[in-house]
């Protein structure tokens, strides 16, 4: 095998594969990228066995071939030399190397045998979609924050995604909670997505593709099956498996029918809440929100250190109540929201709240009180 | 005050061999007894001595409590300790040593109520208690002198004596000026004993001892240090202390100190638990996953109820394992938030169990609660885990029947042994 490559191309496909790989393997072939040089082609492929990532650069193909070599100490290399670099990468048959030449350096990496390299992307995909970059982004980054990383309730490591409601009214929706807050975002239903069975992504693959997307105009193709996902995004394929396990019904915790209407501005809240909570002892301790009419009142009380109040002017013509959060979670959604304005939707200091962003549709959060 | 009798509490002069007063032999003396004022107290042969004392039968022949076929030397009296036996030794070994040593399983609930029998007569000479065990605790006995119209040291004696009319068994004291040292002085002198180490005389009486003889110097920190050229305590104290800072960080800087017998921690009573935690060994090895179940969960309601006590609870649970062949295997996993409750420290215990159970022979299993935090954080109402707040209320239920009816007033069906 002999290949010569740009080291921006290179060093772009490497960043990508290279993080799949996990740095504590017991495994020795899953430390390693497989490289393989075919028509004009240089493919990388990494793998953890529950996620592969493939990605393809062009290059300066000369005889054809394919090696694996250890993915984090090949990433390295090839991040430190000089930019604007020609790489060439050279392996033959009979010794068990790869060299790696660049200008005035050269560097020799042992390989393990292709054959030995696992391969877990085989299997039928049953429905296929495609949809925007910026929407599959959207679904991501306003539900990961709520995924769950207790290993115990194993089936809310993920986001949940499916479809919900029929023809032209069919919504393609993501939902992910830890038991404290639960996030949902929905479009509509791109084309294919009809009869696809709900599926629990994986956070590391969700946080895989969220970093792998990074041209919003383009289009990421979706293939799943009850057991695997794909995405395509551009030169990279990603192929994951799911989650085994169901998912918890999530309606019936999202309580639409909460009648204490709050509106708040995001950012006065957003910054208020962060002012005191700076007081508590921990980081996510409790903030208490007091409402009367027109009239919010944010505190937090640390036995060990001391108290802050906060007042805000806001839109909130209910009874009054007292209803504690966590600071931290409260935050979490607050980030969340694109507009100006926030509308949570109370019901009492022991049931869930619903928070929505007043002028954007399609996404809600549900947040647990605490007892202050 | 240079020395005094330890059974009348009477003065004695320099140069006598006995007390004038009454005969004993047993004086305590140094030249600057009355500044000292940090004791170590630890009970002898605890175990053996409660079980001596409640059938006098057995006072003149070796006694050895430990557990039952199998198991391990929980304690042995003096008399069996000549025939070689200690505690933690196997019992198999113990026996063989000592034929004729009457064995008796430990009876743990007599022990714990004697041991705060103890706790109590303690607290009489000093708040500053600082429980180690059920059987030794750190006092500091500073400021006393007029509350009990003597010194230190001769409080000191006194609660000995007192322990020995009261309760029926022998303590050892260490007294010296910090806690390291009153440690290492109880040792010292047992069964009975008592002894004293002064900060001054400290840097001579360590140097010919070997490192390991330092508190939490074990096997691989001594061996660490035996490669640095570290064997004798003497070689600390020739180093200095940059060096040794260089070679083992912070550690080194407390090596340093302690090998000059300097400590300044403090006597703290209430030193805060790191984590709650229970354990058995079975009578024979078990590796059925339903008879594993079956303690674990005992263990996670004993936890459980020791959190409640104590208004705390914790994050992380971890599962303690050992196999037959004395291997321990530990799994610990966090949760979310923190957690008081048996059904949730059972529930992931179990789901730990799940992998470790293949068919293995366990000896022992453990469940503990670390990252504890105060209970007002815990089991917090979950969106998805409704029946959670059921299954707590239900569980604070049962836990006010047991506290009205007793604790078998309600038992889970999981513990009813099957035919």
């Amino acid at each position: 095998m002999k290949v010569t490559v740009e080291r921006a191309e290179l060093l772009k496909s490497l960043s990508h594969v290279h993080r799949v790989v996990e740095r504590r393997n017991t495994i020795p072939i899953l430390a390693n990228v497989l490289i393989r040089a075919e028509r004009s082609r240089l493919a990388f492929k990494a793998t953890d066995l529950d996620l592969e990532v493939i990605e393809t650069v062009p290059a300066e193909v000369g005889p054809e071939g394919v090696t694996t070599v250890p993915a984090h100490m090949f990433y390295e290399i090839v991040r430190k030399i000089p930019e604007g670099a020609q790489i060439v990468l050279e392996a033959t048959g009979d010794r068990a190397i790869l060299t790696i030449r660049a200008g005035r350096s050269k560097f020799t990496l042992q390989t393990l045998p292709e054959s030995d390299f696992p391969d877990i992307a085989t299997g039928e995909m049953t429905h296929k979609f495609a949809l925007p970059a910026r929407d599959l982004k959207r679904l991501i980054e306003k539900t990961q924050f709520a995924i769950s990383t207790e290993e115990t309730r194993y089936y809310l490591n993920g986001i949940y995604l499916h479809t919900s409601g029929s023809g032209t009214d069919m919504v393609l929706r993501a939902v992910a909670t830890d038991g404290h807050r639960l996030a949902q975002v929905e479009f509509p239903a791109p084309t294919g997505t009809e009869g696809m069975p709900g599926v629990i992504v994986p956070r590391k693959t969700v946080n895989e593709v969220q970093r792998l997307i990074e041209d919003l105009d383009a289009e990421v193709t979706v293939e799943l099956s009850s057991s695997k996902i794909r995405f395509t995004i551009g030169d990279v394929v990603l192929t994951s498996k799911l989650i085994d396990g169901t998912f918890p019904d999530y309606g019936r915790v999202i309580p639409l029918g909460n009648d204490k209407e709050l509106e708040v501005g995001k950012r006065e809240f957003e910054q208020a809440v962060d002012r005191v909570s700076t007081v508590s002892s921990e980081r996510g301790r409790a903030v208490k929100l007091s409402l009367t009419g027109g009239r919010l009142v944010l505190s937090v009380t640390n036995p060990d250190s001391g108290s802050a109040t906060e007042e805000l002017e806001v839109a909130y013509e209910a009874d009054p109540i007292d209803i504690g959060f966590n600071s931290r979670y409260l935050l979490d959604i607050a980030a969340q929201i694109e507009g100006d304005t926030a509308v949570l939707r109370l019901a009492d200091p022991g049931s869930p709240t619903l928070v929505q962003d007043k002028d954007a549709k399609g996404a809600l959060y549900v947040l647990m009180p605490m007892r202050v | 005050m240079v020395g005094f009798c330890r059974d009348c509490l009477d003065d004695v002069p320099r140069d006598v061999g006995r007390c004038p007063a009454c005969g004993s032999p047993r004086l305590v003396r140094h030249p600057a007894l009355a500044n000292f004022a940090i004791a170590h107290v630890d009970c002898d042969a605890f175990y053996a001595a409660i079980e001596k004392r409640d059938d006098p039968s057995l006072a003149d022949k070796p006694l050895i409590v430990g557990g039952g076929k199998r198991g391990v030397v929980s304690t042995c009296c003096y008399i069996a300790r000549t025939y070689g036996v200690r505690s933690a030794m196997p019992m198999f070994q113990a026996r063989r040593l000592c034929p004729q040593a009457t064995i008796i399983k430990p009876d743990m609930a007599k022990y714990v109520r004697v041991g705060r029998e103890v706790r109590a007569l303690m607290l009489e000479l000093t708040p500053l208690v600082e429980p180690l065990s059920i059987d030794e605790a750190f006092l500091d006995l500073s400021g006393t002198e007029r509350l009990h119209g003597m010194s230190p040291a001769k409080s000191l004696a006194r609660f000995a004596r007192h322990v020995e009319e009261a309760i029926g068994i022998t303590i050892s004291v260490g007294l010296s000026q910090n806690k390291f040292l009153a440690k290492l002085a109880s040792d010292l002198d047992k069964p009975r004993g008592y002894s004293v180490i002064a900060l001054d005389d400290a840097p001579a009486f360590l140097a010919p001892r070997p490192v390991t003889y330092i508190w939490g110097v074990g096997p691989a920190m001594g061996a660490a240090l035996a490669k640095a050229g570290y064997r004798l305590i003497a070689d600390l104290q020739r180093a200095d202390e940059i060096t040794l800072m260089r070679s083992f960080g912070a550690e080194g800087q407390r090596l340093h100190r302690l090998a000059y017998g300097i400590d300044n921690r403090e006597v703290s009573p209430d030193r805060e638990a790191k984590s709650v935690s229970s354990e058995t060994t079975f009578n024979s090895d078990v590796s059925s996953v339903r008879a594993l179940e079956r303690d674990l969960w005992l263990l996670s309601e004993k936890v459980s109820r020791r959190l409640k006590a104590d208004r705390l609870a914790g994050a992380t649970i971890t599962l303690k394992l050992k196999t037959a062949d004395f291997r321990l295997r530990t799994r610990a996993r966090s949760l979310d938030s923190p957690t008081q409750l048996a059904a949730k420290i059972f529930d992931v215990g179990q789901d730990l169990l799940k992998r470790e159970a293949d068919g293995t022979k366990f000896r022992l299993i453990g469940i503990g609660v670390s990252a504890l935090a105060d209970e007002v954080d815990a089991d917090p109402a979950d969106l998805v885990d409704r029946q959670g707040e059921r299954r707590a209320a239900a569980e604070h239920a049962v836990d006010k029947l047991r506290d009205k009816f007793g604790r078998d007033a309600v038992v889970m069906g999981r513990v009813i042994e099957e035919e």
